[in-house]
């Protein structure tokens, strides 16, 4: 186990990488149902698809909260130490970001609910406690502010993913491969 | 017809039932219903109803009443919805425009709590409901009359086509009312 990094290992652990991707696809799934819902016409379809949304999108918040409890007690491996720390800067902003925008855009979507009038109840299971009243007013900007922070999630998510792809393919180190573990880690390998 | 007529006619029709009508305060009164889609409780209020109420908390026997809501002033807070609501799957107030209880008879259950009994009209169709009230007198003789009961919607038709799925719509439906009446009651023990 030579070569590790200050915390111990070259990887996440499998359980971040887990959560990771998990999230990853119910974020792809929230936007699919998010885009498919509100062209619908009104029918049992579209009511379905509406709380398959709002489900995923309370399973999103709650694994993101569970991500960064795991994280506190699992620090992520290290940075190459060839990355500049500007980039070291960027990474972490980009990071945060990330992780605030996966709880705001749940939070912004159960208040466009309860401002609509429509309790969140997830998995139709759990009823959502309605964080404010009904106002049409209020509704009409909260989903703006839904909207707005998805876009800025699509752009974060972008730039997150072109900063991996550019780390493998340009840089050729392996911090794609610390959360990718079919990935080989070029540094172990040569070592 | 004359006001007095009607008055007559009405203390006639009301007469069986011993207890003189009472005025409704309609900016106090409220009748709602609550669905459930996915499990989702969804209140959406009726706008326009009309009530005659003769109610006398010491001999509820001789209660009655009677409540028409006018359909189309169904609001669940989403236009789209209301829409829908108003069309041929769901209430078609084109041609039926109005529910209608008509209470046939009155009991108390104890401890301030009441039930009346009667056909339920919804959308050309009728069954008998049961409803149950509490009935709260204040010094000023108002009367509040509030209760709940539950209603299965597709007894009456209401979301038919795709919306008979009960899975995404429930059956049951519950019906809220609080209805404000002023004044005295009218009949006062010696």
């Amino acid at each position: 186990m030579m070569g590790m990094a200050a915390s111990g290992r070259t990887r996440y652990t499998g359980t971040a990488i887990g959560l990771h991707w998990i999230v990853v696809a119910l974020i792809i799934a929230a936007w699919a149902l998010g885009l498919t819902m509100v062209d619908l016409p009104l029918s049992p379809q579209k009511l379905k698809t509406y709380s398959w949304h709002k489900w995923t999108g309370v399973t999103i918040f709650l694994l993101t909260l569970a991500r960064l409890a795991w994280r506190a007690a699992h620090r992520p491996p290290a940075l190459p130490v060839s990355m500049p720390v500007w980039q070291i800067r960027v990474a972490a902003v980009s990071h945060a970001l990330l992780y605030a925008l996966l709880f705001a855009i749940p939070l912004s979507g159960w208040l466009f609910s309860s401002a609509s009038g429509v309790p969140v109840v997830y998995l139709g299971l759990v009823q959502l406690p309605d964080l404010v009243g009904r106002d049409k007013a209020l509704a009409g900007l909260l989903k703006q502010v839904h909207v707005v922070l998805n876009w800025t999630l699509f752009v974060t998510a972008c730039i997150h993913v072109t900063a991996a792809l550019k780390h493998h393919l340009m840089d050729r180190d392996d911090v794609l491969a610390r959360m990718l573990p079919f990935l080989t880690q070029r540094r172990q390998v040569e070592k | 017809m004359s006001c007095v007529l009607r008055i007559a006619l009405l203390c006639i029709a009301l007469a069986p039932a011993g207890a003189a009508a009472q005025a409704v305060d309609y900016a106090r009164s409220r009748i709602s219903c609550v669905s459930t889609q996915m499990k989702v409780p969804l209140e959406a209020e009726f706008r326009r109803f009309t009530a005659q109420l003769a109610f006398d908390p010491a001999r509820p026997e001789t209660g009655s009443a009677q409540i028409e809501i006018d359909l189309a002033s169904f609001d669940i807070g989403s236009e789209e919805v209301n829409i829908e609501a108003r069309g041929r799957n769901w209430f078609d107030v084109a041609n039926h425009p109005r529910a209608r209880f008509v209470s046939t008879s009155a009991r108390a259950l104890g401890g301030g709590r009441y039930e009346a009994r009667g056909p339920l009209a919804i959308k050309g169709r009728t069954h008998d409901a049961v409803v149950p009230f509490t009935v709260k007198m204040d010094a000023a003789g108002n009367a509040t009359f509030e209760g709940a009961f539950t209603i299965r919607r597709l007894q009456y038709g209401i979301g038919e086509g795709v919306w008979k799925d009960t899975d995404t719509v429930a059956d049951e439906v519950q019906i809220r009312f609080r209805i404000v009446t002023s004044g005295k009651p009218p009949q006062k023990k010696p």
